[in-house]
């Protein structure tokens, strides 16, 4: 497939990944850390921690934005899609996230009228098309699809669609990212940066990385080559005792961003004081509201949703395996109140979190594997 | 942590797993339907236990019941395609392949199929009476007839046009011992042709996104490639099966784990067309997962593999037949895949609907 196999060729991932052995330092353990959900796919897919040195080890980041909305917010979403006047709206990958009491796909079964789309805009279709009915638009993902949603409101206010609404939990990659960098007992060496939030956001949110932390910083594209070649931009930095934040995915992502996309965001959108992250915490400003010139289409207001807290069990230990301080098996509830079947923190939630991984494939899914001929 | 705690929290694990499955759910809901481990706990935790009884313990395509000297088998399976007409099939042909297929790789040839027609009041008999003459054509390509059957109709909103229940009636080949304990390591996995043809197809027919492509489901009778396998494999052939929902990934699944070998895939070696390939990237769903209706996997034993391969390529169906991987003796229980890319990825059994992703 044009574009795309040329990304995945096995030859020159072997040639990149022989100069990443070449400079790797024998004496020392690397952990670096991919910050977003999708590179942690590409890695899994194809196989990426197969190529590298023993010594270098990838610490799955904390941006699935699907996995880190903690319960209370999935809980007030369904108590939305439970009103009989709406129609309840979401991306498909939300279907299976859970609540308190059991996620999006069970509440539909029980009648709800949830309906899984593609982009906002085709809520907002939904919406011109039944006009007798309230249609809400389940909002979730970083600065990538913040902008869509942004987009939708601007076009729903300005065609004074009044039955439809967002409720918007849409998040920001720095605030996280700078929490783990802020933890003590912090054990990484260096972040593959999110692409695709950065074609929004440029390169520049990410200098305070390399200036206040010492940790390099190489934002990445999402084939498997753009990860080995940006492993190899980490490396050489450590290497050469450089720190920096370089741009592999210049091919999309340019250095100040998306300025028109910004420009939307910021009239849609404020930051929240506070937002919560499943297994994580609260986290100042690392959320977005809905701004007041929109407050009309917010579902939060619309709806008066309770702002419910739901705990996270206080033996969660996300954070510690986020940070690398922890291996999954080590959690408390790791396999015990924690499975994939009911997750409760962030890593159990996708099968590629570490610790659903690790459930389901033990030593495997951190072992490299021989692999022998064909 | 100590080796021995992280040991003791494994093998916690493996137990747990290997305990029958309990169903919880309060409700039925879609991930149930999909063919994957939502679909293996309702099977395995609600209707099993129940109906417990020999024949439907190794759940099998189709039962095998001693019959006098033979044994018979016995398939049933429903379809709820929509929409009911799609590239390359319609559900009357599906209905009719699909349960043929079922008895085809129980290595039983088919005696007498059974339909059911379950219609929605407004369906326009123009639509009915190409259904009907789908099946009858699908039919005698098989060399089977539909000796029996049954029609309801229901109120208006309570089906989508049309649903077909087919149950087929076979004699089982007396020579072929085909089940997962037949599988020994180096065993040969063999793939009929390319993955995901059939589900893609469905999906692009439905609309929703927007996608123009062609693609054509796979729908067809496997008796030729399993006559053909037959012939060249003889008593080499160990296990067949019929990759429908949740794809050749959960099949291989359920094979690591009856086995209690493991299952080691070349990604490469994966026959996908380009554009089902391109297809399943935009959404984000992966092919290993998606749904056939035409396509044969077999493990076969190494001295005949190359044999057996040769034979499905000269078939009808079967000309981008591939070996696509083999069995060891490690990781038990388990599927892995050496990526194109040069590294190797567990492949689980699909969870929940194949659903996009956002991220």
């Amino acid at each position: 497939m044009k574009y795309v196999d040329e990304f995945r060729n096995a030859d020159i991932a072997r040639a990149v990944a022989a100069e990443i052995a070449s400079i790797t330092d024998s004496g020392r353990h690397y952990k670096i850390m991919e910050v977003c959900g999708g590179h942690t796919h590409t890695i899994y897919r194809h196989g990426i921690k197969d190529l590298l040195p023993d010594q270098v080890e990838l610490v799955h980041g904390p941006g699935c934005p699907v996995c880190v909305l903690p319960m209370g917010r999935v809980d007030e979403g369904i108590g939305i899609a439970e009103r009989p006047e709406v129609i309840f709206t979401c991306f498909g990958d939300m279907m299976r996230v859970p609540g308190s009491r059991g996620n999006l796909l069970e509440v539909k079964a029980e009648g709800a009228d949830i309906r899984m789309v593609y982009s906002p805009l085709d809520a907002l279709r939904i919406a011109r098309e039944n006009p007798d009915r309230e249609v809400v638009f389940y909002a979730i993902g970083f600065e990538t699809t913040a902008p869509s949603t942004a987009l939708t409101l601007q076009r729903a206010k300005k065609e004074g669609i009044e039955n439809f609404s967002v409720f918007c939990n849409h998040v920001t990659i720095v605030p996280p990212v700078r929490a783990l960098l802020d933890s003590p007992d912090l054990r990484l060496d260096a972040f593959i940066g999110p692409g695709h939030v950065s074609t929004v956001v440029g390169c520049r949110p990410y200098e305070f990385m390399s200036e206040d932390y010492d940790k390099p910083c190489v934002v990445a594209g999402f084939e498997p080559l753009d990860l080995l070649q940006s492993i190899l931009m980490l490396m050489r930095q450590l290497d050469e005792g450089r720190c920096e934040v370089e741009n592999q995915y210049s091919r999309i992502v340019p250095w100040e961003g998306n300025l028109q996309a910004l420009k939307s965001m910021a009239e849609v959108f404020e930051l929240r004081p506070y937002f919560e992250w499943r297994g994580l915490g609260f986290i100042a400003q690392s959320a977005l509201k809905l701004s007041p010139a929109y407050a009309d289409f917010d579902a939060e207001l619309r709806y008066s949703t309770p702002g419910v807290r739901v705990a996270d069990p206080k033996a969660c230990q996300c954070g510690e395996v986020l940070k690398g301080v922890l291996k999954p098996p080590e959690c408390k509830v790791f396999g015990t109140a924690c499975t994939p079947e009911r997750p409760l923190g962030a890593l159990m939630v996708s099968s590629e979190g570490a610790c659903a991984a690790y459930y389901n494939f033990g030593r495997k899914s951190f072992e490299k594997v021989e692999i022998g001929s064909k | 942590m100590s080796e021995q705690r992280e040991q003791r929290v494994l093998d916690a694990l493996e137990e747990n797993r290997r305990r029958p499955p309990k169903f919880t759910a309060p409700r039925i809901d879609m991930s149930h339907g999909a063919g994957g481990k939502a679909t293996h706990k309702l099977i395995e935790g609600l209707l099993l236990p129940t109906l417990s009884n020999p024949a439907l313990a190794p759940l099998t395509d189709a039962a095998l019941i001693p019959f006098g000297d033979n044994n018979l088998a016995l398939t049933t399976d429903s379809y709820v395609v929509r929409p009911l007409v799609f590239p390359g099939g319609s559900i009357g042909e599906l209905a009719v392949n699909g349960t043929v297929n079922d008895l085809a790789v129980s290595g039983a040839t088919p005696v007498g199929l059974s339909a059911a027609l379950i219609i929605e009041e407004g369906l326009e008999t123009e639509v009915l009476a190409h259904e009907v003459e789908a099946m009858a054509a699908a039919a005698g390509h098989a060399g089977v007839s539909i000796v029996t059957g049954d029609t309801k109709v229901v109120e208006r909103g309570k089906g989508d046009g049309l649903y077909v229940v087919t149950t087929g009636a076979g004699v089982a080949d007396p020579e072929l011992s085909l089940s997962s304990a037949s599988v020994r390591p180096g065993d040969k996995i063999l793939c009929s042709g390319t993955l995901g043809d059939h589900g893609a197809a469905i999906l692009i027919a439905r609309g929703d996104l927007e996608l123009e492509a062609e693609v054509l489901s796979d729908t067809r009778s496997l008796i030729p490639l399993v006559q053909a396998l037959k012939e060249t494999a003889g008593s080499g052939l160990r296990f067949m099966r019929d990759p429908t929902r949740g794809g050749v990934g959960t099949v291989l699944n359920e094979l690591a784990r009856d086995s209690g070998f493991g299952v080691v895939l070349w990604e490469e070696r994966l026959p996908i067309r380009d554009v089902v390939h391109g297809a399943c990237e935009i959404l984000g769903i992966d092919p290993l997962y998606v749904a056939n209706e035409g396509k044969l996997l077999a493990v076969v034993a190494p001295e005949v593999a190359d044999g057996a391969l040769e034979a499905l390529r000269r078939v009808e169906g079967g000309e981008e037949a591939e070996i696509i991987g083999e069995v060891r003796e490690e990781p038990a229980r388990m599927v892995l895949m050496h990526t194109g890319f040069g590294g190797t990825r567990m492949i689980d059994m699909l969870v929940g609907d194949p659903l996009p992703r956002i991220c």
